[in-house]
């Protein structure tokens, strides 16, 4: 478990100095977070290391969690789908019921704090009851377009709240309370993103066949149209008919009919082309995507769809360059021609790959562009500035 | 060694950023919104750029220069904001119009408008910077050299950059406390007229060292 102090070696200078400073302000007042599972990656991850290191210094900071019935679980994915801005359809049972469900819960959990964030759509509800401190809506999904039914439902709830969180201004919507802006981040000390010595990194790689001869692309993500490894396949032939890489494409399959489909795709295009290699890996394989990472020449996270997610952050850390969709999220991580490449093509990413190859100086000097950068604005440590500035401007 | 009756307190910041209903998806719209945004929110997009920007080039000096060339791809409109200096504006409804008069007159000379996709329009934030005193604080040029030295960049931000913008001390802080606490007027003068557009807040600390630790060889102690 990680304390605040080991944060120092990898954080910018000055900043647990700050976080200190802050933390002596809100010293002795309760925290708690409320999520939806322990488990997965996204927000559960981020509370992982930061609940720990809050009680290190000093905040009593608890995390809960809500539950129920399959019903009340498939109303509350419903619902988020919804807000996320797919049509779904829920009916009013159903809705009764996950309010229902929350109203229980929320008298089975301790909710007494200063200061209780509650994160996304499935715990939203308990705000209804609350009796004291400052409520925080923590939204991690981009929420701009919603289905107008859910919207008309939820709405409600958010402005019961103090206020609203969300990962970037365009995933904002209209609320009747303020909405701040806090950035994800990963955790520098974790598996998935801590140093790894020479030979912990060749086993890893060699437990998954993955040689390091030759400069090798990779995309980590989800095996979905929306991240596109189908076009960083396409982007791969343009480069390789130049230069002599290798492709790995890793990730987790969705558990859906698009998610299998495109597992297959990959799977017959690298049929035909040994330098394809195509990883299906468990949810928890933290050290084999940070060993894939660092043994990494150029990443991509070539995807065409909106959503907060931080493989680039993740590869900039690794001192990667990093070429990525010209999404909102994407943008917020890659500078331009500093620290990568934003594309909005096939043939982009395949321009920006050779362009790197061929002036292979720039490599280095992109990936260590990128380290400075993620150390700044997608450590853990800036997220507990958030958290810590949040509370201090809430509850004076 | 002449002591001040008042010390210096370094203080840092955090910038906790807050969105506001307030979306431009072309450059109308942005001339719009521009006239009508709180000075907060001009405020973050011009003066704060250096904050969020300090560990690189800032390529183009204010939000909206950014957002013209990357989401619009309008140069032209990109070159004439970026060239905005917000520190020679001594209000921001000074630098509010500047930046207005520079868009409308960018839009009489466009024969049509592209209108971006939601995600990709410029929308509106302003902060709040909650501040943390940082270490010791100074009564001597000496201690203030050394803390100086030493504090987190933001502190560097606070007292040159949002100083001078927000607390209308066009001096900054750190000139201010050497010319009334410390009596220096020559150094007060010469770090009130250090420029910190388009560099870093690394290259502002260094160009203040340079500064004090002149005046300490010269015996300003």
């Amino acid at each position: 478990m990680s304390r605040i102090a080991d944060y120092r070696q990898v954080a910018p200078q000055g900043t647990v100095d700050i976080i200190e400073r802050l933390a002596e302000r809100v010293r002795g007042r309760r925290f708690v977070h409320v999520s939806g599972g322990r488990l997965g990656s996204g927000p559960a991850q981020v509370l992982r290391a930061a609940v720990p290191v809050l009680n290190d210094l000093g905040i009593d900071t608890r995390w809960e969690i809500t539950g129920g019935d399959a019903a009340y679980y498939a109303t509350a994915r419903a619902l988020q789908t919804a807000l996320e801005g797919t049509e779904r359809v829920f009916t009013q049972e159903g809705m009764d019921h996950y309010l229902e469900t929350n109203r229980v819960t929320a008298g089975r959990l301790d909710l007494g704090a200063d200061f209780v964030f509650v994160h996304d759509v499935q715990p939203a509800s308990l705000v209804t009851a609350r009796a004291g401190g400052r409520w925080v809506w923590r939204c991690h999904f981009d929420c701009s377009a919603p289905q107008h039914g859910a919207w008309a439902v939820f709405r409600p709830l958010v402005n019961q709240f103090d206020a609203a969180v969300f990962s970037l201004p365009q995933y904002a919507r209209r609320l009747g309370v303020p909405a701040y802006i806090l950035l994800p981040s990963i955790d520098p000390l974790s598996d998935k993103n801590r140093d790894l010595a020479p030979r912990e990194l060749a086993a890893v790689l060699a437990s998954l066949r993955v040689d390091q001869a030759r400069p090798l692309l990779l995309q980590v993500g989800p095996f979905t149209r929306g991240h596109d490894p189908l076009g960083v396949v396409n982007a791969y032939r343009i480069v390789k008919k130049h230069h002599d890489v290798r492709l790995v494409l890793a990730g987790a399959a969705e558990d859906d009919p698009d998610s299998r489909e495109v597992v297959a795709d990959l799977r017959e295009a690298a049929r035909g082309d040994a330098d394809i290699t195509v990883l299906e890996l468990p949810a928890d394989a933290h050290l084999q995507i940070n060993a894939l990472q660092r043994a990494a020449t150029i990443v991509l996270q070539k995807s065409v769809q909106e959503g907060f997610d931080l493989g680039a952050a993740e590869a900039m850390w690794k001192g990667k360059p990093v070429i990525g969709g010209a999404t909102g999220a994407l943008a917020q991580q890659i500078l331009h021609d500093v620290t990568g490449y934003l594309v909005r093509s096939v043939e982009g990413a395949a321009f920006r790959i050779r362009h790197l190859l061929n002036n292979h100086e720039q490599i280095p000097r992109m990936g260590a562009a990128g380290r400075e950068h993620a150390r700044r604005a997608f450590l853990l440590t800036r997220h507990l500035l958030d958290y810590l500035a949040l509370m201090v401007h809430l509850t004076p | 060694m002449r002591a001040a009756e008042h010390s210096f307190v370094f203080m840092g910041c955090v910038e906790l950023r807050q969105a506001l209903d307030f979306h431009a998806l072309d450059e109308r719209e942005l001339l719009d919104r521009v006239r009508e945004a709180p000075p907060d929110s001009i405020f973050f997009h011009t003066y704060g750029y250096f904050l969020r920007h300090r560990p690189f080039t800032t390529a183009y000096g204010n939000d909206f220069a950014r957002w013209a060339a990357v989401e619009l791809r309008d140069q032209v409109l990109a070159e004439r904001l970026a060239v905005v200096d917000p520190f020679s504006f001594p209000t921001l409804d000074e630098l509010r119009e500047e930046l207005a008069t520079i868009v409308q007159d960018h839009v009489r000379g466009v024969e049509a408008v592209v209108r971006l996709p939601f995600a990709r329009g410029f929308h509106f934030q302003q902060s709040h910077l909650v501040e943390v005193p940082l270490g010791p604080s100074a009564r001597t040029l000496r201690e203030f050299r050394d803390g100086l030295a030493m504090v987190d960049a933001s502190a560097i931000y606070l007292h040159m950059v949002a100083g001078r913008a927000r607390r209308g001390r066009a001096a900054g802080d750190f000139a201010e406390w050497l010319r009334t606490s410390l009596g220096m007027e020559a150094l007060a003068e010469q770090i009130a007229r250090i420029d910190a557009y388009l560099t870093t807040l690394e290259r502002v600390r260094g160009r203040l060292l340079n500064l004090v630790d002149a005046a300490l060889e010269e015996g300003g102690e």
